[in-house]
């Protein structure tokens, strides 16, 4: 019976990934066929409102929103446990009610925590 | 079932899906400018097919004609596979839509869950597009795409949780089975109104469309990208607009119930009613900044979340119908 459900989503998996390489080789291959392809040095650099790109991109940059990213993170987990919470809330019982308010008391504080430490104010 | 009738009938579905993502890109295209221009006091297209119908078509074929640029500086490999890991999930995401009871390509137990999963996957292909086109408009756009999309992501979870809560299930047909007397939109307002808000900033549409800013960063995280690259990108772009509208509908909106109309027509009729409206709301509103798109999700959208996930689970702890 495993064997069976396991196989049948194998399947699907690879069908979808014919479908979807299918899909996009006619794409890009009618395209490429009747397109033009002709290249020159002005076409080929990188877009900069007319005028000549001087500097390259991928160079050092700041990124404001590592912190926010950091934020995520811990938002992200903590959905991940309510998420099995909320479907079996019925059989859980007052318990696991006390308990989640516990545990996203516990968050809102550190949430609160993060905005009294102008985590989130950019400059 | 044998392994033949299997393949057979994932065939049949692949088509299906592949199809309604192509008609409906085509369709929605469409409506965006008939409702921008009924906005503006334009008319939108008129000349091509009835009331300008096959406009799309005719864009469709003009930008297969246009050549792929590979512009020098990008990094190969990454360009040629942000489009393609953008539009991934879009036929996946219509694949786990059932659009009444028993029709639909699939009704996951998880569906709920899977439809948030998965849509997460294009935010890679924008952040890949941004990074790999080494143009400083589309790594400004993809980051901002980045940091949006995490952060409203939050919010939506919260506000989503308050309907699994009450349905006690996350597969669509229970959660539409649960509200066959009252829609969840009147037993969670609160919810609804964040779960909209949020799904609109996913989809990178304005008044959440910083990270494709027109008129400050050209296009954003596709700005180096042309021809069919780009069209892969709108397909994914409008498909997620119909998942985002059929999501609201499923878990607010009653999903299929109806009277009198069979159930698909009453699907459909309320998803694009909310695809209407959030066009609507794409051409009244201005864009917001990036500072305050942050603090209203974080300072607001948030706590709120947190509040009504609290408050309703001790309300349905105290005796509410269900």
């Amino acid at each position: 019976m495993t064997d069976a459900i396991y196989s049948n989503n194998l399947i699907t998996f690879l069908l979808y990934f014919v479908a979807v390489a299918a899909t996009i080789g006619l794409f890009f291959g009618l395209s490429v066929l009747v397109g033009p392809k002709k290249s020159n040095p002005t076409k080929d650099a990188a877009f900069e409102t007319g005028w000549v790109s001087k500097t390259d991109a991928s160079r050092p940059y700041p990124i404001k929103y590592y912190l926010v990213a950091i934020l995520f993170v811990v938002f992200d987990i903590e959905v991940a446990f309510l998420y099995p919470w909320a479907v079996s809330f019925r059989d859980l019982g007052g318990i696991g009610l006390i308990s989640m308010t516990l545990f996203l008391a516990v968050l809102a504080v550190g949430l609160y925590y993060a905005v009294k430490k102008r985590v989130l104010e950019w400059k | 079932m044998s392994i033949v009738e299997i393949i057979i009938r994932l065939i049949i579905a692949f088509g299906a899906v592949f199809t309604f993502v192509a008609l409906n890109a085509l369709f929605l295209v469409w409506l965006e400018r008939k409702v921008s221009a009924l906005i503006q006091q334009r008319l939108g297209p008129t000349e091509v097919g009835p009331a300008g119908l096959l406009q799309t078509l005719a864009d469709a074929v003009k930008l297969m004609g246009k050549e792929l640029i590979t512009p020098t500086a990008v990094s190969r490999t990454v360009f040629f596979l942000a489009p393609i890991i953008a539009f991934l999930p879009a036929p996946l995401l219509v694949a786990a839509i059932p659009i009444a009871k028993g029709v639909g390509v699939s009704d996951l137990n998880v569906g709920a869950l899977y439809i948030l999963a998965i849509s997460n996957i294009a935010l890679l292909g924008i952040l890949m597009a941004g990074w790999s086109s080494n143009n400083k408009y589309s790594l400004l756009g993809a980051m901002r795409a980045v940091a949006q999309n995490i952060s409203y992501e939050i919010p939506m979870l919260l506000s989503l949780l308050a309907i699994i809560l009450m349905a006690g299930s996350m597969k669509f047909s229970d959660i539409v089975k649960a509200q066959e007397t009252v829609p969840f939109v009147l037993l969670q307002p609160v919810a609804f109104i964040i779960y909209f808000i949020c799904s609109i900033a996913e989809s990178n549409r304005t008044p959440f469309d910083i990270p494709e800013a027109e008129s400050e960063l050209v296009a954003g995280y596709h700005t180096e990208f042309t021809g069919m690259r780009f069209a892969l990108f709108f397909l994914a772009e409008y498909t997620q607009v119909f998942v985002l509208s059929a999501i609201v509908t499923l878990l607010f909106l009653g999903g299929w119930n109806g009277p009198l109309l069979p159930p698909a027509v009453w699907f459909f009729l309320k998803t694009y009613l909310v695809i209407f409206v959030v066009m609507w709301l794409r051409w009244t509103y201005p864009r917001l900044r990036s500072d305050q798109l942050m603090n209203f999700n974080w300072k607001m959208l948030l706590p709120a979340a947190i509040l009504n996930l609290l408050i309703s689970s001790v309300i349905y702890r105290g005796g509410f119908p269900g």
